[in-house]
C-alpha cells in the first residue's frame, strides 16, 4: 500500500496505535499550552531527539515541514507584519513542533494498523446507532479503489493527450467520473453477490 | 440507513477526491495562487451524490488522510495535517460537501447553471472560507474579521473552480441522466 | 468439495428495462454441469445470468434455485450460486489479496482459523501464494480474475455463474481462466462471446432478442448461432 509509513522496530513502531494517538493528543495539547519560545524550543529539541532515537532521522523530521514551507513563510511574514518578530517565531515554532510530533505517529504506524485501531475504537459508537461494519467496508473500498481511480485518471489523460486535452480538467474529469459512477453499480452488485448484508448489525 | 450502493458511492467519491489530488496545480496568472483540482472533489460530491453521501465521502477522505495516506495535493497526509495552520480547510470539506449537496438535493434533476453556481459558491466557497480561515485566524491569534480580508485573493481561483464544476457536473449528468 | 447440483429453473420469465423487453417468456431448467449462454450484445443473456443469483429479479415469472425463489429467498440463493463478473476490478473489493478472499467467508460467518485455511488452499490452487499480502491492484489481469474466482469459490457454492469472464483478458490469461473453469467441481454457467471456451460444454443456449434461439450440444447450437448472426 502506498503510505507514509517507514518500516522499523523502534519503541514507537512497537507501541499500539491507540496508545500513540493518546500520547499525540496529550503532547499536542501540552504544546498548545506552552507559554514561551524557550519552552517550545526545548520541546522541539526533544521531538527531534525522538526522530534520532527511533532511527527515522532528522531528514524524516525535515520532510514533515518541507511541503508546508511556503505556507509557513507566508504566515511568518503576516505575523511579523501584524504583531512582530517574536510572535512570528513563536507561532511558526509551535506549528513546526506539532507537525513533527504528529509525523512520529504517521511514520511509525502502518495504515492497516490504524484501520484496525479505528475499527476497534468504532465499536464504542455502536450504541449510538453507528454500524462499524459499514465503516470498515467503506474504508476498505476507498483503499482498494484509490489506486484503481488513479489508474483510470492516467488512462484518460493518456487518451486525451492525443487530442491535446491532457491538461484540461474538464476533458479528464468528466470521463473519469462517469466511469467511476458506472463502476459503482457493478461493485455494489459484486459485494451483495458475495453475501454482504448491510443491515446485519 | 446506508445501503450497499450508498457505501460504494461514498467510498468511490472519497477515492475520486484523492485522484483529483494527482493533478498538478494550475497557477493563476497575476496572483500566483495555485488552484488545486482536489477541492473540486468537495463541490462535485455535493453536486452529484447529495448531502448525506457527499458529506460522508469527504469525511471518509479526511479520515484516510488522518490515518497516514498522502492523499492531499502535493502528496501531503498524515495526522499532522490536523495540527497545522490549514487544518480548518480539510475539516471544512465534509461540511461543505454536505451543505452543497443539501442545496442540490432540493431539486429534482439538476438546477439551472446559474443556480448551481450559486449553490457551489455558498457550499464550496462560503462554508470552506468560514471554517478554514476562522481556524487559521484562531490558530495564529489573529482577528477573524481581519483575516477574512487576506482570503480575498483566493476568491478568483475558487470562482474558476465553481465554473469548472458546473460544466463537469452537467457533462456527467448528461452521460448518466438518472443519477 | 460439494458437487451436488442445485437445479435452476426459469418459469415463464419476462423482463423489460423501461419499455425495452430483454427477456420474453423464458422457461428453462438448468442442471447440466457445464452450460454456456451465448448471444449478441443486448440479446438478454446477461440479464438471464444475473437472475440466477437474484442480482436481477424478473418482472414476471419465477426463478428458483434448489427450490428457493430468488425473489423471496435472495440470501439463501446466494449461498448456492456464486457470481463472477466480467471485470475483476469491480469484483475485488478489498485492498489486500487475502482480505478480499476472506470477505465472502466473513459474510457467511466462518471463524478465523477456517478462513485462514481456506484462503491458503485457494491461493495455492491458483498459484497466488506469493501474493497473499500484496495489494490486489498490482496483480495482472488474469491473476485478478483468478482472485475474483477464488473469492467466490471459498464460499462453496454449488453453482457458479460467470459473466464474460475472459472478455477483458489477453490470450495467455484467457487460457489460464479457461483452465480454471474447466477444473471446477461445481456447476458452471458461463455467459460468453468466447466460442473456444465452451467447445467441450454439455449444453449451449443461444439467446436472440430475449428469446431462446437454440438450446443444444455445442456444435449444433453454435452452428445455428453463426447461421442466425451471418444470415448464411
Amino acid at each position: 500500500m502506498f503510505e507514509l509509513y517507514r518500516p522499523g522496530d523502534s519503541f514507537l513502531h512497537r507501541m499500539r496505535p491507540g496508545a500513540k494517538l493518546l500520547a499525540l493528543a496529550g503532547g499536542g495539547t501540552a504544546i498548545f499550552l506552552l507559554p514561551g519560545l524557550p519552552a517550545l524550543g526545548a520541546v522541539m529539541l526533544a521531538v527531534l531527539m525522538i526522530y534520532g532515537a527511533t532511527g527515522l532521522g532528522l531528514g524524516a523530521a525535515w520532510a514533515q515541514l518541507r511541503p508546508v514551507l511556503i505556507i509557513f513563510a507566508v504566515l511568518f511574514a503576516a505575523q511579523v507584519f501584524i504583531s512582530g518578530w517574536m510572535t512570528g517565531a513563536f507561532f511558526i515554532t509551535r506549528f513546526a513542533t506539532l507537525l513533527m510530533l504528529a509525523g512520529l505517529l504517521t511514520l511509525t504506524t502502518r495504515v492497516s494498523d490504524m484501520v484496525a485501531a479505528l475499527e476497534h475504537g468504532l465499536e464504542w459508537l455502536r450504541p449510538l446507532g453507528l454500524n462499524p461494519s459499514k465503516i470498515s467496508l467503506a474504508l476498505a473500498l476507498a483503499l482498494r479503489f484509490i489506486p484503481v481511480l488513479a489508474q483510470i485518471t492516467s488512462e484518460v489523460r493518456e487518451a486525451q493527450r492525443v487530442r491535446g486535452l491532457d491538461r484540461s480538467i474538464i476533458a479528464i474529469a468528466i470521463p473519469v467520473i462517469v466511469r467511476t459512477l458506472r463502476m459503482s453499480d457493478a461493485i455494489a452488485d459484486a459485494i451483495e453477490a458475495r453475501g454482504y448484508n448491510p443491515d446485519r448489525p | 440507513m446506508l445501503s450497499t450502493r450508498d457505501i460504494v458511492s461514498i467510498a468511490l467519491f472519497a477515492a475520486l477526491t484523492a485522484a483529483l489530488g494527482l493533478f498538478p496545480p494550475i497557477t493563476l496568472p497575476a496572483t500566483g495562487v495555485p488552484i488545486t483540482a482536489q477541492s473540486m472533489g468537495v463541490m462535485l460530491a455535493g453536486a452529484l451524490i447529495g448531502a448525506r453521501r457527499g458529506g460522508l465521502a469527504l469525511l471518509l477522505f479526511a479520515v484516510l488522510v488522518a490515518i497516514g495516506l498522502p492523499l492531499l495535493s502535493g502528496g501531503r497526509g498524515g495526522i499532522g495535517i490536523y495540527f497545522g495552520p490549514t487544518a480548518g480547510f480539510v475539516l471544512s470539506w465534509p461540511v461543505a460537501a454536505f451543505v452543497t449537496g443539501w442545496l442540490f438535493d432540493k431539486h429534482r434533476g439538476q438546477p439551472h447553471p446559474a443556480l448551481s453556481a450559486l449553490y457551489l459558491i455558498i457550499g464550496g466557497i462560503g462554508v470552506v472560507y468560514v471554517i478554514g480561515w476562522t481556524w487559521l485566524a484562531v490558530m495564529n491569534g489573529w482577528d477573524v474579521a481581519k483575516t477574512m480580508g487576506y482570503a480575498l485573493p483566493f476568491i478568483p481561483g475558487d470562482l474558476i473552480k465553481v465554473a469548472l464544476t458546473v460544466v463537469i457536473a452537467r457533462g456527467v449528468r448528461k452521460a448518466i441522466p438518472n443519477l | 468439495m460439494t458437487s451436488a447440483t442445485a437445479a435452476i429453473s426459469f418459469d415463464r420469465v419476462s423482463h423489460a428495462f423501461g419499455d425495452k423487453p430483454v427477456l420474453r417468456d423464458i422457461s428453462l431448467t438448468l442442471k447440466e454441469k457445464r452450460i454456456a449462454i451465448v448471444g449478441a450484445n443486448g440479446s438478454g443473456k446477461s440479464t438471464f445470468a444475473r437472475m440466477i443469483n437474484g442480482l436481477q429479479l424478473p418482472d414476471q415469472g419465477r426463478v428458483t434455485v434448489a427450490g428457493l425463489d430468488t425473489a423471496k429467498d435472495g440470501k439463501a440463493v446466494r449461498q448456492h450460486v456464486g457470481f463472477v463478473f466480467q471485470n475483476p476490478d469491480n469484483q475485488i473489493v478489498f485492498p489486500i489479496v487475502e482480505e478480499d478472499i476472506a470477505f465472502g467467508m466473513k459474510n457467511l460467518g466462518l471463524k478465523k482459523p477456517e478462513i485462514e485455511t481456506k484462503t491458503a488452499e485457494m491461493l495455492a490452487r491458483y498459484g497466488l501464494e506469493g501474493h497473499r499480502t500484496h495489494p490486489a491492484h498490482l496483480l495482472s489481469g488474469g491473476q485478478k480474475q483468478l482472485l475474483a474466482i477464488s473469492g467466490v469459490l471459498v464460499m462453496a457454492p454449488e453453482v457458479i455463474v460467470f459473466d464474460e469472464p475472459t472478455t477483458l483478458l489477453d490470450l495467455r490469461n484467457k487460457m489460464r481462466v479457461a483452465e480454471a473453469i474447466e477444473a471446477l467441481d461445481q456447476t458452471a454457467i458461463v455467459v460468453t462471446h468466447d466460442l473456444d471456451l465452451i467447445a467441450g460444454f454439455d449444453r449451449v443456449i443461444v439467446f436472440d432478442d430475449g428469446r431462446v434461439l437454440a438450446d443444444d450440444a455445442p456444435s449444433p447450437a453454435l452452428a445455428r448461432y453463426v447461421e442466425a448472426m451471418t444470415g448464411v
